[in-house]
């Protein structure tokens, strides 16, 4: 707690840059992902390449792809956009099923009725596809963003700040106080993103409401 | 383009292949760690998740555990571990362990909650033992399940094999960390390329798995 | 689209069309693994304009998909469909949609839709401004019987009943000549049908509307239709006519056995004054024979 106290400063900074680092990965995962779900759930030939390719991407550590990442991109290893570019990646392979098995788990007996009831095509994906996948999309998404904060950390070690920056300070200076307030500070933040996203949901799906 | 000609001529130079701090030495450390702490992981949370699949009692661990797996950074754990410990292999191994645990857990326990009530009723009805209950209906039917727990654990344990160099544990990460600290990008390029291919690679065994035990499962749901 | 709203409030909507199948065959291609599949076979078939028809068969008698051929849900292999002598092939299938009601077994509803909102559904789609939609919407709550304090819920938060009722007003909210009920009642239990089926017979008397019935209950057939189709596999008419005509005169053994005319249930048909009862082998009416005199 002392620890703590003395370094307010410090930590209140880390929690700005992983922020910065997060949200924007997390926020990005989500409006790719929901395009190429939705492709792979209307047409069967995609479901084998994007879900393999999902896979695949997910199975890549996170360290050699953020080393990987500046010899692609032309960017430092220092940079932070290669950590964004990683984690919007990992946020993709994940959230593209989810986008996927949530759209295919929608009561086929409401679609055909929307059809019958003379929706076009185009008005019924973003009328009743969509809103009706809403509540399997948000949980796909907080999965995504709690795995993403958690991850932003392995970055500190090539020097890029976060809340990870704690580790490797506190591990090189020895400092066990500023170790273990990453851990917790990295979890709360996980649980606020996951909070906030849920009350996303509560104020878009009223529908839902009080079914999980 | 020409950073990865360079990282691949870093692989393929002789020079650093062979040795106690060659590239065979370095990836059979990698593997041990793998090895070792998924196996520890398994040894404790699949007779764990077949209990509380089995009982029902304890369901609160697993969403704990699996929810807490999510949101805990590695790096943390594998630092403070260390921290403790000092440095050794005892500490990554530690941490490893630990990391892979909540990913077998909730396979083997997922794999036990997604068979029906009513299969698991029929058998009870037809005269089965508890035991006989676990072993010849919810273990083969948990199956997939399980291996897909136990792919989760493994790639976790790959991709944060690699970290373990930065707390002095050898393995993959070690030219990574070199490199970083000689400004040798060809370097760190060649062992993300290494810790990407050992990841893909056990990636395809597990997907070969996952498929004859699908196969399996199959068959047996068929019947 | 104001003209729209209040040609509905007219209750008797001009002519009712009639609807006619002919030579329909629809077949299903097969895949890699499995054979393709007939659904219905030459059917030649015509629903009188203004009258309740019910399509009556068991799983595999094709009878969801021919009513599903007249708003075009399903493409006919050969043969067509008729609405008052036009071929429906020529016409928009989305539009033509609109134009005609459809009531499905439960979860027809949108979930994430109020009560008020699945009834508008239609309306809305048409370009009509949401207040009048309302406005029309809580007509149809008070036509079906629904209360209007039921308007702000969300179709999980009403009964197995109220959900069939909605069903049905948004069905009528666009006042179509022409509804297609695919076992709306199937899912609620007898009582909460035996309600809702009084209701159908009402409303189409009320509206003068052509409706066209699926089910494989032979008794709600037997209770709602003017004209009830017994089709055997694949679409294949056993016989065509009134409730009394099925039970005097059964075509065949299979009409007979699928009324229940066999020794099995034993039914017949009691003259109860002036009103037809279908009784079971132990004297106990089982329903009411629609028909003149209702």
């Amino acid at each position: 707690m002392n620890w703590l106290v003395n370094n307010w400063p410090t930590v209140w900074q880390a929690l700005w840059s992983h922020l910065l680092l997060a949200v924007p990965a997390i926020a990005l995962s989500f409006v790719l992902s929901v395009p190429l779900g939705w492709v792979a759930y209307r047409y069967r030939w995609s479901r084998f390449v994007l879900v393999t390719g999902s896979s695949l991407i997910y199975a890549l550590p996170s360290l050699p792809l953020l080393v990987v990442l500046p010899a692609i991109l032309g960017t430092s290893v220092r940079s932070s956009l290669n950590v964004v570019v990683a984690l919007t990646a990992y946020g993709i392979a994940l959230m593209v099923r989810s986008t996927a098995d949530a759209l295919a788990a929608i009561n086929t007996d409401t679609v055909t009725s929307a059809t019958a009831l003379g929706y076009s095509p185009i008005k019924k994906l973003f009328a009743v596809e969509l809103p009706l996948a809403g509540p399997g999309l948000l949980a796909g998404i907080r999965v995504v963003a709690v795995s993403t904060v958690a991850l932003v950390t392995v970055s500190a070690v090539l020097g890029i700040p976060s809340l990870g920056t704690l580790f490797t300070d506190g591990f090189q200076r020895g400092i066990i106080a500023e170790i273990i307030t990453g851990i917790v500070g990295t979890a709360l933040l996980a649980v606020l993103v996951d909070r906030v996203l849920v009350a996303i949901g509560w104020l878009l799906l009223p529908w839902a409401r009080g079914r999980s | 383009m020409n950073y990865f000609v360079e990282a691949f001529a870093w692989i393929a130079d002789p020079a650093h292949r062979t040795g106690p701090d060659g590239i065979w030495t370095r990836l059979g450390q990698h593997l041990a760690y793998t090895l070792i702490a998924t196996g520890a992981a398994a040894l404790i949370g699949i007779p764990l998740g077949y209990w509380i699949g089995h009982t029902g009692r304890g369901k609160g661990l697993i969403v704990g555990a699996t929810g807490a797996a999510r949101a805990l950074p590695t790096l943390g754990v594998l630092t403070l571990i260390a921290l403790f410990t000092g440095v050794g292999v005892g500490a990554p191994l530690a941490a490893l362990s630990v990391l892979a645990l909540p990913s077998v857990l909730a396979g083997a326990y997922a794999g036990l909650e997604a068979i029906p009530a009513p299969t698991i009723d029929a058998a009870r009805a037809q005269g089965m033992s508890e035991w006989q209950l676990l072993s010849r209906v919810e273990i083969p039917l948990g199956l997939p399940h399980l291996i897909g727990g136990l792919r989760s654990a493994t790639l976790q344990v790959v991709a944060t094999a690699t970290l373990v160099a930065y707390v002095g544990g050898g393995g993959l990460g070690r030219f990574l960390f070199l490199g970083l600290k000689t400004q040798d990008y060809p370097q760190m390029l060649a062992a993300s390329f290494l810790a990407v291919a050992l990841a893909i690679a056990g990636e395809i065994c597990f997907a070969v798995l996952a498929r004859i035990a699908g196969r399996r499962h199959h068959a047996l749901s068929n019947r | 689209m104001a003209a729209d709203i209040s040609a509905a409030k007219a209750q008797h909507a001009p002519h009712a069309p009639s609807v006619r199948f002919e030579h329909l065959t629809k077949t299903y291609p097969g895949g890699s693994r499995r054979p393709a599949t007939i659904a219905v076979e030459d059917v030649t078939l015509s629903i009188p304009a203004g009258s309740l028809t019910v399509l009556v068969g068991s799983s595999g008698s094709g009878k969801t998909t021919l009513l599903r051929t007249v708003n075009r849900m399903v493409t006919p292999t050969s043969g067509r469909v008729l609405i008052d002598d036009n071929d429906i092939a020529g016409l928009d299938a989305v539009k033509l949609r609109r134009t005609i009601g459809y009531v499905m077994q439960e979860s027809g509803l949108l979930p994430h839709r109020k009560a008020i909102d699945n009834i508008a559904t239609v309306p809305r789609l048409n370009g009509v401004k949401k207040a009048p939609a309302h406005e029309r919407a809580y007509e149809l709550m008070d036509l079906v019987g629904l209360d209007h304090q039921l308007a702000a819920r969300y179709p999980a938060e009403l009964s197995g009943g109220q959900q069939q009722r909605v069903g049905v007003a948004r069905a009528l909210a666009a006042s179509p000549r022409l509804l297609l009920m695919d076992e709306p009642f199937g899912a609620v239990d007898p009582i909460v049908r035996a309600d809702l089926q009084r209701e159908v017979r009402r409303l189409q008397y009320q509206l003068g509307i052509t409706i066209l019935f699926v089910t494989h209950d032979i008794a709600e057939a037997l209770t709602l239709g003017d004209k009830i189709v017994v089709l055997a596999q694949k679409g294949r008419i056993a016989q065509e006519g009134t409730g009394a005509e099925l039970l005097t005169h059964p075509a065949d053994d299979f009409v007979a056995n699928f009324l229940g005319l066999d020794a099995g249930r034993g039914l017949h048909l009691m003259n109860s004054d002036g009103v037809q009862l279908v009784m079971d082998a132990d004297e106990r009416p089982i329903g009411r024979l629609s028909g003149p005199g209702r």
